[in-house]
C-alpha cells in the first residue's frame, strides 16, 4: 500500500512544477546531518505541506528512516526499502537509523501536526491539533482557520480552535490576540495558563487582559487541585484500607497481634507474579493473569494463615508479647525462604493495558488508570469483609466466639475451627492487598516491612474491631497525608501524621470508632 | 535487573556463581604464595539490590580474568563475597570483616554514598583500599579509596549545562527530585549553586526528597506538572536511587509525561536498571554517564563480550559502575604488577598515573586526587531499553572531587 502512495506520488512529483519540486527536494539533505539540521529539515518539510513528506516524517518518527554514509536517504517500502528521492529500491548495506533528539521530536510532532491536519481520521485531527497547540507558531493561523471551516465534529474543532487561539497569540494581529486570551482564559486548562504566562512578558500592552484569563483558570485550577489532590488522597487511603483489612480481622477481631501480617501481602504479591508467570505460556491467558491472581492470591495467603493460627498462634492465645515475638519471626522466616525462592531481586508484575494511563474525569481532573482501579477494589474487599461477617453463617460464628467463646461452645461451635478459619481470613485479605501492591510497587521480599507498621496505625487509630473505623481511618490517613505532602514533602507528611495520630491515641485510646458495651470490656 | 527476564536471571545469576566455584579447576598452575584475596562489598538484598548485584558479578568476573592470565605476581586470586543488604551499619560490619578476618588485599564495593561514609572510617583505620565504582557527590578524597566513578564536573555540571542547551531543549526551570541521603543532597547544592550563578534564580528551581523504596509518587509527579506549567521551558534532574525508580518512571509514563515536554535526566539509572521498566512510554528520557553499553569501538566490544560470555547470557547488558570497576580493577592489576607486591602502601601510589584503554573509547587515568579522568556522554533511552549518545566531550575531562559551587570549598581550591 504504501509502496503505492509512494509510486502516485513520484508520479505526481514528475508533473508537479518544477519550484515544489525543488523545496521538497531540498530539504531533504537535511535529515542525513545532525540534530539541528535534522531538526531545521523537518520544520521546513512542515511548513511545506507537502503529502510526499508525510510517509517520510512518519518513517523519522517511529525510527525507520534510514541514512547511508553517502548521505542518502532510504524509507521503508514493503519488505524492503527505497531510496527517498527517486524511489528506486536501495541496498540497506551500511546503513543505519536516523537517530532523534527531543528537539527533533518536538519539531516532528509540530510537522505532522500540519500536515495531518487534512487527515481523514478524525482521532488523527485531534491530535494534530494538540501537537500544532504545544509547538504553535504564527504561520499555523490560516492552516486551522481552514481546517476549523472545514471540520464537521464539535469534539475536534474545539481543539482546533484551542490550537487556533494559541497560534494568534504568537500572531501578530493585535485584535485576534486579545480574543484569543479570552478564549484560553475560558479553556481552563494548565496548558492555556503557561502560554498566557509565557505571552505576558512578551505583550505588556495585552497584560491587563492576560491577568483576567489567568485568575478566571486559576479558580478553575484550584477546584481541580483539590480534587486531585482528594483522589490522591483516596487512592493512597486505599492501599492502606487493603493493608488493613486483614488486620482489623486478625487483630480487631481475633486480638491476635500478627507481626507476619507484611509477609502474608508481600506473599499476595508474589503469588501475583506466578499467576502471571503460567500465564504468559497461552496468549489469550495473558490479559486475564491479574484476575485471575484474585483467588489464587486469596488461597495461597489463607492456606498459609491457617497453618500457622493451627501450627503456633493457637498455644499462643492470651500472651500477646510471646505471640507478637514469635510472629515477627515467622515473618522472617517468610521473608528468607522467598528471597531463597524467589531470589532477592524484585520481580516485576506487568500491568495490564487497562490499567495504565491517565483517565481524564470531566472537569479537566486526571487520575490514573491503575490507581483509581484499587480504589475499586478496595471498596469491594471491603464489601466482601462486611458480607462476611454479617451475612454470612461463618460470620455468625465468628463473632458469637468473640463475644463469649464458652457460651459459643455450648451452642456447638467447634471455636477452634472458627479461630483457624477467622485467621486464614484476615490472612487471604493481605494476600488481596498483595495483589493491589505488585501493581504500584516493587515486588520484593522486603514489600511487607513498608506497610505493617501502616496498618497497625490504621487499625488503631479507627478503632480496634470496627471495619468502619477501618474505612474511615483508613481514608483519613490517607487523604491527611495527600493535603499535608504539598507543602510539607513525602517524609515530613508521614512524621506530621504520625504525631497526630500520637495526640489522637493519647486523648481517645479506643480510636474513632470505639466499641462499647460489654465486647469492649472483655 | 533482574525484574524483566525474571526467569533469566536467577539462572543466570547461579550459573555465574557455579562458574566462579569452578573457575579454581581449570586454572593454570599458580606458584607458592597463598591467595590474593579480593573483597566485594556489594548489596545482594534489599532496596540497593537491584543496582549492586551485577556489580558483585562484575568483580567475580575480573577476578576470573586475573586468573586465567595466570594471576598476579604468580599468585591465584580469590574473591570474598559479603552482603550488607542495603543496611548502611551494616557495611561498616562487613568491611570490618573482610580486612579483619578475611585479611583481603583489596575491596572492590558500595554502590550508595552513605554505604561509602559508612565504610570510610574503617578502611582508614585498618588501611585498606577500597575502589568505589559509581559516580558520586565529591566532597571526599580519603588515602584508603579509589573513587572510579565521576565527580560531580564529570556528570551532574555536564547533564544540566546540556538541559540548558539549544539541543537539550534550552530548560529555565529545573525540578530536583532525589532520594533522602547525602549524595542527592550534596549534589544538588551543588547543583542549585551552579544553576545560581547561571541566572538562574531559587523561584525557578524545585527540589523534593522521598525516602529509599519510595512507591507513592502521584502526588511528586502531579507537582512537577504543575510546575512545569508556569510557562516556562522545565527539565527534571534525578537523583532517585534504587528500586523506587521503577514506580517513578511507570507514574512518569501513567501522567503523560513526554519528554518533549519535560525531560527527565537521571544520574543513577543505567541500563541495569531499565531492564526492569516498560521504557516505550521513556523514550527521549535522558541519563548522564560516562559509559553507555552502546558505546562504539573495541574496548568495549570486548568488555561487553566478556561479560556475556561470563553470565552465560547474551541478553544481560553492561553499565557504567560495572565498566568502572572494570577500568579500577584493570589499574590495580598494573599498579600490583608495578609495584610487586599487593600491600596497600606499596599499591597506592603505584596506581597514580596508571592508564588504561577504558571500554568508553577513551584512555582513562589515576589523578593524583584518587579520581579518573573520564568523558562525559548524555544520552537517550532507546524503546529496547538501550542508551543513545546524543552528546559527548570531545575528550577526557579531569574531576574535580572538591566542587567550586560550595562556597567552603573556595579557601581549598586557593590551597
Amino acid at each position: 500500500m504504501t509502496a503505492l502512495i509512494l509510486r502516485i506520488a513520484l508520479l505526481l512529483l514528475l508533473a508537479l512544477p518544477a519550484r515544489a519540486q525543488d523545496a521538497f527536494i531540498a530539504a531533504l539533505p537535511g535529515l542525513a546531518g545532525g540534530f539541528s539540521d535534522i531538526a531545521a529539515s523537518v520544520d521546513r518539510l512542515g511548513a511545506l505541506g507537502d503529502p510526499r513528506a508525510l510517509p517520510l516524517l512518519r518513517a523519522l518518527q517511529e525510527g525507520k528512516l534510514q541514512k547511508t554514509p553517502d548521505g542518502r536517504l532510504l524509507l521503508p517500502e514493503g519488505a524492503g526499502t527505497a531510496d527517498a528521492v527517486t524511489g528506486q529500491p536501495a541496498d540497506v548495506a551500511g546503513a543505519e537509523a536516523v537517530r532523534l533528539n527531543n528537539r527533533v521530536r518536538q519539531a516532528l510532532r509540530g510537522a505532522l501536526g500540519r500536515l495531518q491536519l487534512v487527515s481523514p481520521d478524525p482521532a488523527q485531527r485531534g491530535a494534530a491539533a494538540e501537537a500544532i497547540f504545544r509547538g504553535r507558531s504564527a504561520e499555523d493561523v490560516p492552516l486551522l482557520q481552514a481546517a476549523i471551516a472545514r471540520e464537521q465534529i464539535p469534539a475536534v474543532r474545539a481543539k482546533m480552535e484551542l490550537a487556533l487561539a494559541a497560534a494568534q497569540l504568537v500572531a501578530p494581529d493585535e485584535a485576534a490576540k486579545r480574543d484569543a486570551i479570552a478564549r484560553l482564559g475560558a479553556a481552563g486548562s494548565v496548558e492555556a495558563r503557561a502560554l498566557l504566562i509565557e505571552a505576558r512578558t512578551a505583550n505588556p500592552s495585552l497584560a491587563a487582559a492576560i491577568d483576567v484569563s489567568i485568575a478566571t483558570i486559576e479558580k478553575q485550577l484550584q477546584i481541580r487541585r483539590m480534587a486531585e489532590t482528594l483522589f490522591q488522597g483516596l487512592s493512597l487511603g486505599s492501599v492502606l484500607l487493603l493493608a488493613a483489612l486483614g488486620l482489623a480481622v486478625t487483630f480487631g477481631v481475633m486480638g491476635v497481634i500478627n507481626m507476619a501480617h507484611g509477609e502474608f501481602v508481600m506473599l499476595g504479591a508474589y503469588a501475583t507474579f506466578v499467576v502471571q508467570e503460567l500465564c504468559r505460556g497461552t496468549s489469550w491467558l495473558v490479559p486475564w493473569a491479574l484476575p485471575l491472581a484474585v483467588p489464587a492470591a486469596f488461597l495461597v495467603t489463607a492456606a498459609a494463615g491457617a497453618l500457622l493460627e493451627r501450627g503456633l498462634i493457637r498455644h499462643l492465645y492470651g500472651r500477646p508479647l510471646e505471640t507478637l515475638l514469635m510472629t515477627f519471626g515467622v515473618g522472617m522466616i517468610l521473608q528468607q525462604a522467598v528471597r531463597v525462592a524467589f531470589g532477592a531481586q524484585n520481580r516485576e508484575v506487568l500491568s495490564p493495558s487497562w490499567m495504565q494511563g491517565t483517565l481524564t474525569l470531566p472537569g479537566g481532573v486526571a487520575v490514573t488508570q491503575n490507581r483509581l482501579w484499587i480504589i475499586f477494589f478496595g471498596l469491594a474487599v471491603l464489601a466482601m469483609v462486611f458480607a462476611a461477617i454479617r451475612l454470612t453463617r461463618f460470620g455468625l460464628e465468628m463473632r458469637a466466639v468473640v463475644q463469649n467463646r464458652r457460651i459459643a461452645a455450648t451452642m456447638g461451635i467447634r471455636t477452634g475451627r472458627v479461630d483457624a478459619m477467622t485467621f486464614a481470613f484476615g490472612s487471604g485479605l493481605a494476600g488481596l492487598a498483595g495483589v493491589a501492591l505488585s501493581q504500584i510497587d516493587n515486588v520484593s521480599p522486603n514489600l511487607g516491612t513498608g506497610y505493617i507498621i501502616d496498618s497497625f496505625m490504621v487499625v488503631v487509630f479507627g478503632g480496634v474491631g470496627s471495619l468502619a473505623g477501618t474505612l474511615v481511618g483508613a481514608l483519613t490517613l490517607g487523604v491527611v497525608n495527600k493535603m499535608l505532602e504539598p507543602w510539607a514533602g513525602a517524609v515530613l507528611a508521614k512524621v506530621f501524621v504520625l504525631v497526630a495520630i500520637m495526640l489522637f491515641i493519647q486523648r481517645r485510646p479506643k480510636g474513632i470508632f470505639a466499641l462499647k458495651g460489654r465486647a469492649a470490656e472483655s | 535487573m533482574p525484574t524483566t527476564t525474571p526467569n533469566f536471571t536467577r539462572r543466570a545469576t547461579l550459573a555465574g556463581l557455579g562458574a566462579s566455584l569452578a573457575a579454581p579447576m581449570i586454572q593454570p598452575a599458580f606458584g607458592q604464595g597463598a591467595p590474593i584475596k579480593v573483597g566485594v562489598l556489594h548489596s545482594l538484598s534489599g532496596t540497593m539490590a537491584i543496582s549492586e548485584t551485577a556489580l558483585r558479578d562484575t568483580v567475580l568476573m575480573m577476578v576470573e580474568y586475573a586468573n586465567s592470565k595466570g594471576g598476579l605476581l604468580g599468585r591465584k586470586l580469590e574473591a570474598v563475597v559479603v552482603d550488607p543488604a542495603s543496611n548502611w551499619p551494616l557495611f561498616a560490619e562487613k568491611a570490618r570483616e573482610l580486612l579483619q578476618v578475611h585479611k583481603v588485599d583489596v575491596t572492590f564495593g558500595c554502590w550508595t554514598s552513605v554505604s561509602r561514609k559508612s565504610v570510610l572510617p574503617v578502611f582508614e583505620e585498618l588501611k585498606g583500599l577500597l575502589f568505589y565504582p559509581v559516580q558520586y557527590e565529591g566532597e571526599e578524597e580519603s588515602p584508603n579509596i579509589f573513587y572510579t566513578g565521576a565527580a560531580p564536573n564529570q556528570q551532574a555540571i555536564p547533564a544540566v549545562e546540556y538541559l540548558m542547551s539549544k539541543d537539550g531543549g534550552e530548560a529555565k526551570r529545573i525540578v530536583l527530585l532525589g532520594t533522602d541521603y547525602v549524595y542527592p543532597r550534596t549534589t544538588n547544592r551543588i547543583l542549585r549553586g551552579f544553576l545560581n550563578s547561571k541566572g538562574i534564580g531559587n523561584a525557578d528551581i524545585m527540589e523534593e526528597y522521598t525516602p529509599f523504596g519510595h512507591s507513592d509518587w502521584q502526588g511528586i509527579v502531579a507537582r512537577v506538572k504543575r510546575f512545569a506549567a508556569e510557562g516556562k521551558k522545565t527539565a527534571i534532574v534525578s537523583t532517585i536511587n534504587g528500586d523506587a525508580n521503577v514506580p517513578f518512571y511507570r507514574e512518569l509514563g501513567n501522567q503523560g509525561i513526554k519528554a518533549e515536554d519535560i525531560p527527565c535526566v537521571a544520574f543513577s539509572v543505567g541500563e541495569e536498571e531499565l531492564a526492569g521498566i516498560d521504557t516505550k512510554p521513556l523514550v527521549g528520557h535522558l541519563a548522564a554517564w560516562n559509559y553507555f553499553m552502546s558505546t562504539p569501538g573495541k574496548p568495549n566490544e570486548e568488555f561487553k563480550a566478556m561479560w556475556q560470555a561470563y553470565i552465560k547470557n547474551p541478553k544481560r547488558v553492561t553499565n557504567d559502575p560495572m565498566e568502572a570497576i572494570y577500568t579500577g580493577f584493570r589499574m590495580w592489576m598494573q599498579a600490583v604488577e608495578k609495584a610487586k607486591t599487593t600491600a596497600v602502601a606499596a599499591v597506592t601510589p603505584a596506581l597514580i598515573g596508571q592508564k588504561l584503554m577504558a571500554p568508553c573509547g577513551f584512555e582513562e587515568e589515576m589523578l593524583p586526587n584518587h579520581h579518573l579522568s573520564k568523558p562525559v556522554l548524555i544520552g537517550e533511552i532507546q524503546a529496547d531499553g538501550q542508551i543513545n549518545t546524543v552528546w559527548k566531550t570531545a575528550g577526557v575531562v579531569k574531576a574535580e572531587n572538591w566542587s567550586p559551587f560550595i562556597p567552603e570549598n573556595a579557601n581549598r581550591a586557593k590551597k
